[in-house]
């Protein structure tokens, strides 16, 4: 089919703060060398912010360097980190304060802000705009568009108006082609193109398995007298095992406002265990509860992250385009902070683009620079530091693996003359569900602890009703024959949605049910489901949760 | 002919509305907002019109703050000619929004003025025959099809009892209910296009209209959530559940 196209020098996929970041540095260089740029970002939300779910506890570092002056600018970092309280939680009741020096350094918060990234995200767009970048809400880049020589051409964006048997409504608008130069990818962990083009370019050959985990978040208002701007709290320890890895987060707002939230790495091994379920439970630790009583939940929703730090990282760079932020997998593990490295990879890619362009033409080449331009930035510096932890706490367990990781932070300065590795992918670690017990989870009280339909609600999640699933099963005969008897189907329980049921069909047999519309996109199931069954694609434009200031 | 269309940004209908802990309101800090759905109906019904030979010119008009012109914006993607906004940061209740709008089309003198039937925020269902009645014009509520031939307007409307057709002489007002049509999906090129398309600000005194609050709001609660129900066992249980209440 003939498609309509729009061309421009730069075609940026993803309005999160890694490809705002690039959007925004290259309109200052092609200012500052006086050239015309054309560029443009589309982003799969309803609007900028959307599908944006952070801590966040942002490290000003990349802001401080795209906008010297982002304080007369208003951007929104209105919070400094005034206290950092680090627990470590031995029960349900009970939870031991960690002295400040048994801390890992990678987790002191001093000179960092509280922030909504949604928000920020919001201002960067607003920078992007009045600098004449087009933005895009809305549209998603559905497709890669190759070149005759195998090399990126641009992306495709998503048809409207496609019924769920694929058949055209009278809305009907065919997706177009936006063609560049260069095309950056910034789709955050686990982009949907981001895992093709590591397909189609092999770009993670010389790298070890990525490594993810999800996060949980809800944002409360709570009591004023309990609020304490600034303040952040970390905890480890309970509910998890030794054997998972995770931790809660509790950051006090502005407005009376705590954004909390609980990740845990996806290599668990327990099939039967609920992530949705120990989010909720671990919020009735008093250390958590004793700010929530009293408080009202205003929204909820989760996103993945990746983990595997600098041993995961991909190569950067692949004819006609760039993989920037989490797409690439620049979070770091330690600090559980992806953002500024986000926004500094984005920046990264602006700058090989416009020193490229002075040294020839960039159309549909490598730029290779920019893995040159990652390893002697301070991101590098900061993930090589860091580079042990994740597979420490992976190797001996969250308590021996975090005592290493204190010695290797805080003596050694992650300085010590040897890289772990973690070679199994999170989708080949479940056990079977014979081997292991199910966890007691307490019913939901409806005032600290919420099922999760309500919760989902709380995401203000919604697709078009009629359209194509965005879940594609490659066999739909597997989740019911292969990873019910095996697994108990754990879809139902790392589903943060409640997307996934096995439900009794007319005939009493077991049937698996999808309802996409809960979807908020957090990408868990393209990541854990043991036979790599599930496909997220992009549902229809604007499709999704609608965070306010998640 | 021309038609000046009404649109209003409210919180966008996917939201979950929250209450203001204080009851002044719902919060709209961080809040995603959106052209009111029945406006966007009343849009793409304008721009129907015009495709099919019936007017020239589609003029969309909003009140409110300088933020609402986004929604203008998006109107002008969807193909309107150009754009008016009445900048103001007070709360504007029906009898005001229709003043100005009258100002309006005396100044721009349209055949036609197209509305939502109501705004989701507030619902109140009032702009439009408050409009028509202040210009001594026509009015077809709650349209759920328009046919415009020559001066008359032939409007079905959706009433409790059914369909009801009527012929009115234009200029009329029109107000679009949900069946009218389904909203177009806008382009990415006219998008672009939108914003080179002219978009006039106006303050509500230029217009020579007085703001009138003749509505005070006294308190915005949440609906009260429906207590968790019990299971009981037997009829017995259940006849004495019932007993404790006072049921029966
Ligand atoms: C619970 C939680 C807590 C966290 N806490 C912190 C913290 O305290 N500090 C910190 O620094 N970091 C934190 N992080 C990590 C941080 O949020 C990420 O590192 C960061 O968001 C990555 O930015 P990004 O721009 O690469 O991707 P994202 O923020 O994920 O943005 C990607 C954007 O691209 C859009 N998109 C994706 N695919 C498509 C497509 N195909 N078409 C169109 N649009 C698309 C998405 O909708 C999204 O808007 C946390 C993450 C989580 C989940
Ligand atoms: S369906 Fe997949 S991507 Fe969507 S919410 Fe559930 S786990 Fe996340």
């Amino acid at each position: 089919m003939e498609r309509e196209s729009m061309e421009f020098d730069v075609v940026i996929v993803g309005a999160g703060p890694a490809g705002l970041s690039a959007a925004c540095k290259l309109m200052q260089l092609a200012q500052e060398t006086e050239q015309e740029l054309m560029v443009c970002v589309i982003e799969k939300g309803s609007e900028v912010g959307a599908h944006i779910l952070s801590g966040a506890v942002l490290e000003p570092t990349a802001m401080n360097e795209l906008f010297p002056d982002w304080k007369e600018k208003g951007a929104p970092l209105n919070v400094p980190v005034k206290g950092d309280d680090v627990y470590y939680l031995t029960g349900e009741e009970k939870g031991i304060k960690t002295p400040n020096f048994l801390v890992p350094k990678p987790m002191h918060n001093e000179g960092n802000y509280v922030v909504s990234m949604g928000n920020v995200c919001r201002w960067l767009a607003e920078q992007a705009e009045g600098m004449g970048v087009e933005i895009f809400p809305g549209f998603t880049a559905s497709k890669i568009v190759y070149n005759d020589d195998g090399s990126v051409k641009g992306v495709l964006t998503g048809d409207m108006g496609v019924a769920e048997d694929g058949s055209k409504k009278d809305s009907y608008m065919p997706g177009m082609e936006l063609l560049a130069k260069q095309t950056i990818f910034a789709e955050g962990c686990r982009g949907h193109l981001g895992k093709q083009l590591m397909e189609s370019f092999n770009l993670n050959k010389d790298a070890d398995p990525q490594h993810y985990g999800l996060g949980i978040k809800e944002v409360w208002t709570i009591d004023p007298e309990k609020h304490q701007e600034g303040l952040v709290v970390h905890t480890a320890g309970w509910p998890l095992d030794n054997h998972t890895e995770g931790g809660g987060f509790l950051y006090h707002m502005e407005n009376n406002q705590v954004s909390l939230g609980f990740i845990i790495a996806l290599n668990y091994t327990n099939p039967h265990l609920s992530l949705f379920d120990e989010m909720q439970r671990w919020k009735l630790n008093p250390k958590i509860s004793q700010f929530l009583e009293g408080g009202e939940r205003v929204s909820y929703g989760a996103r993945a992250v990746n983990k595997g730090g600098m041993q995961s990282v991909p190569k950067l760079s692949f004819p006609g385009g760039l993989l920037v932020g989490c797409d690439a997998g620049f979070l770091n593990g330690a600090k559980i902070k992806g953002n500024h490295t986000a926004m500094k990879t984005g920046m990264l890619a602006a700058e090989t683009i416009i020193e490229s362009i002075k040294a020839g033409d960039i159309a549909n080449k490598e730029l290779s620079l920019m893995g040159d331009k990652y390893k002697s930035s301070w991101v590098f510096y900061e993930l090589h530091k860091t580079r042990n932890f994740g597979p420490a706490l992976h190797k001996f367990g969250t308590l021996m693996g975090g005592s290493f990781a204190w010695l290797d932070q805080n003596i050694f300065g992650g300085k010590m003359p040897f890289t772990w590795h973690n070679t199994t992918p999170d989708h080949a670690t479940l056990k079977p569900a014979v081997d292991c017990t199910a966890p007691n989870y307490p019913k939901p009280d409806g005032k600290i602890t919420f099922d999760k339909l309500s919760s989902v609600f709380l995401s203000s999640t919604n697709h078009e009703e009629d359209q194509p699933c965005h879940l594609q099963l490659a066999d739909s005969s597997i989740p019911i024959n292969q990873n019910l008897p095996l697994y108990d189907e754990p879809a139902q329980r790392y589903c943060p949605a409640g997307v996934y049921e096995v439900v009794k069909d007319e005939q009493g047999n077991d049937k698996f049910q999808i309802n996409g519309q809960n979807c908020v996109h957090c990408k868990t199931c393209d990541i854990k489901d043991p036979a790599q069954n599930i496909t997220w694609v992009t549902p229809e434009g604007g499709g999704g949760p609608n965070y306010g200031n998640m | 002919m021309k038609i000046l269309v009404g649109v209003k940004r409210v919180v966008d209908f996917n939201v979950r509305i929250q209450v203001k802990a204080d009851g002044s309101g719902v919060t709209t800090d961080g809040v995603k907002m959106s052209m009111n759905p029945f406006d966007e109906i009343a849009v793409e019904e304008a721009l129907r019109i015009k495709e099919a030979g019936n007017a020239e010119e589609v003029i969309v008009v909003t009140i409110g703050p300088k933020a609402a012109q986004e929604q203008l914006r998006t109107a002008l993607a969807m193909g309107a000619d150009r754009a008016i906004h009445v900048e103001t940061d007070d709360e504007i209740q029906p009898l005001t929004a229709a003043r100005i709008l009258q100002a309006l089309a005396e100044k721009e003198a349209p055949k036609l003025v197209l509305l939502g039937k109501q705004a989701i925020d507030d619902d109140n269902n009032q702009t439009a025959q408050m409009l028509g009645a202040l210009s001594h014009w026509p009015q077809a509520t709650f349209a759920s099809e328009v046919e415009i031939e020559g001066d008359k307007a032939t409007v079905i409307r959706e009433v409790d009892a059914g369909l009801e057709t009527l012929s009115v002489d234009l200029p009329a007002v029109i107000s679009a209910d949900l069946r009218l049509n389904e909203p177009r999906y806008v382009k990415l090129p006219d998008i672009m296009k939108a914003k080179r398309k002219p978009l006039e600000t106006v303050t509500v005194e230029e217009l020579g209209v007085e703001h009138v609050a003749a509505v005070k709001v006294l308190k915005t609660a949440a609906p009260a959530k429906r207590e968790a129900g019990i299971i009981v066992e037997s009829v017995d249980e259940l006849v004495a559940a019932l007993k404790e209440k006072g049921l029966i």
